[in-house]
């Protein structure tokens, strides 16, 4: 139990994946101007990764890893990722169109968001079980929804305050981006014991 | 000048990957830690690049119009995987600094941007030159960024000190925080001469609200949403 709180702390607040792993920096940048639109992205992300941690899972270790074809892993799970996607869009659309008009517009846009595949590609690589590479992939998620909230909070404050012309726009949220990644950095000094 | 080399000239200069279309941000700020990653990073992503958009440019008629996101994603994850394999064959120890972000190049949206804006419209040679200019531009635009975060965060370049012995290196730029500082102020440098103004429209202040020069920006909602 220990080791699952584990994870999700260190998945989520100490390597946070967008502050510290830089994944899913386009849409972290791109769609964070509003703290709505922000937390339904978030919710989105949290959905598709830990579903996706757990498909991906298990095609690793019941098909490419016993037939040897562990090299083909990239394909395998880019293709699993963006055909889930689909899936989980028309399930959400035919059995809760409420969520899936909260959600539904940003599905598309995980298909190449790096942080679905990079956790996919992690997991395998850090040996995690079946339990262990969702609870990874949940956590990640919850860390992304996290940090994307938080700039969409400073961005919608920052939209009243005068700032310097050249550093509208890209510059400004980079510049936040960089102190949110300095205060997390306070994270990784804290143990569970 | 001739159309090829205007292929490589608008790569390098007028839509470079990194400071005017600011695509690719994931290696961008990943990698640049040290300029030996960067040049890794840079070279594998050309490759990629150069390999895919000569097949999608090949297949480019054979390819149903409705299914050719899928298919140009998995031409790029085939050729992502060759070059990760002869990575690991030849140049192990990039390999293994560049980790999990060699298979991400599939991801990169330069590569699926180009195979959507260029090759899949143009001749075979072109789209070469296409993949050459823009993977010159990524490559020169990681340098500069990887030679500033090492030079003042370690005092280093290419693993080689350069700065004299009494210099103290701002540690933070080579860590997660001084990524993101140092392409803010570089940005901040173009928009105050006029270089660039993508950045704007990037974050959704300007035309296209989020994402712009995205492969997916055509078939994605988003765009239309935040605005």
């Amino acid at each position: 139990m220990t080791n699952l709180i584990l994870i999700i702390v260190t998945a989520a607040l100490v390597n946070n994946v967008v502050l510290s792993q830089f994944l899913g920096i386009c849409s972290f940048v791109g769609v964070s101007n509003q703290i709505k639109t922000s937390a339904s992205l978030g919710g989105a992300v949290i959905f598709v990764l830990t579903i996706a941690s757990a498909v991906a899972y298990l095609l690793y270790t019941f098909i490419l890893a016993p037939l040897g074809l562990d090299y083909l892993q990239t394909i395998v799970f880019i293709l699993v990722i963006a055909a889930l996607v689909q899936l989980v869009e028309m399930f959400l659309k035919k059995t809760s169109p409420g969520l899936y008009k909260a959600l539904g517009i940003f599905l598309p846009l995980i298909t190449t968001n790096c942080a679905v595949l990079g956790v996919a590609l992690n997991n395998v690589t850090d040996g995690y079980n079946f339990i262990e590479s969702v609870i990874n992939g949940f956590g990640t998620a919850v860390g992304y929804t996290i940090a994307i909230v938080l700039l969409a909070g400073i961005r919608e404050r920052i939209d009243n305050a005068d700032v310097p012309e050249p550093i509208k726009g890209a510059p400004m949220v980079l510049f936040c981006a960089a102190l949110m990644g300095m205060a997390f950095f306070g994270f990784s000094s804290i143990s569970i014991g | 000048m001739n159309a090829n080399m205007e292929r490589i000239y608008n790569g390098v200069v007028k839509e470079n990957p990194t400071f005017i279309m600011m695509l690719g941000m994931c290696p961008t700020l990943a990698v640049t830690t040290s300029v030996t990653n960067a040049i890794g990073m840079g070279l594998s992503t050309m490759v990629v690049l150069v390999m895919s958009n000569l097949i999608i440019s090949l297949v480019r008629k054979l390819i149903p119009d409705e299914v050719r996101l899928p298919a140009f994603i998995v031409i790029v994850a085939s050729m992502v995987t060759v070059v990760q394999l002869i990575m690991q064959a030849y140049f192990l120890e990039i390999n293994n600094a560049l980790g999990v972000y060699i298979p991400l190049i599939v991801v990169n949206c330069i590569i699926l941007g180009r195979a959507e804006a260029y090759a899949s419209k143009n001749p075979p040679l072109l789209s070469v030159m296409d993949g050459i200019g823009m993977g010159l531009g990524f490559t020169w635009g990681l340098l500069l960024l990887s030679a500033f975060r090492e030079l003042f965060g370690a005092g280093t370049l290419m693993g080689y000190q350069v700065m004299p012995a009494f210099y103290q290196p701002i540690d933070m730029l080579v860590r997660a925080p001084g990524a993101f500082l140092v392409l803010a102020f570089i940005i901040m440098v173009m928009n105050a001469w006029g270089i660039s103004n993508k950045g704007k429209e990037f974050v959704g202040e300007g035309e296209g609200a989020g994402c712009a020069g995205c492969a997916m920006a055509d078939t994605c909602l988003v765009k239309k949403e935040v605005k």
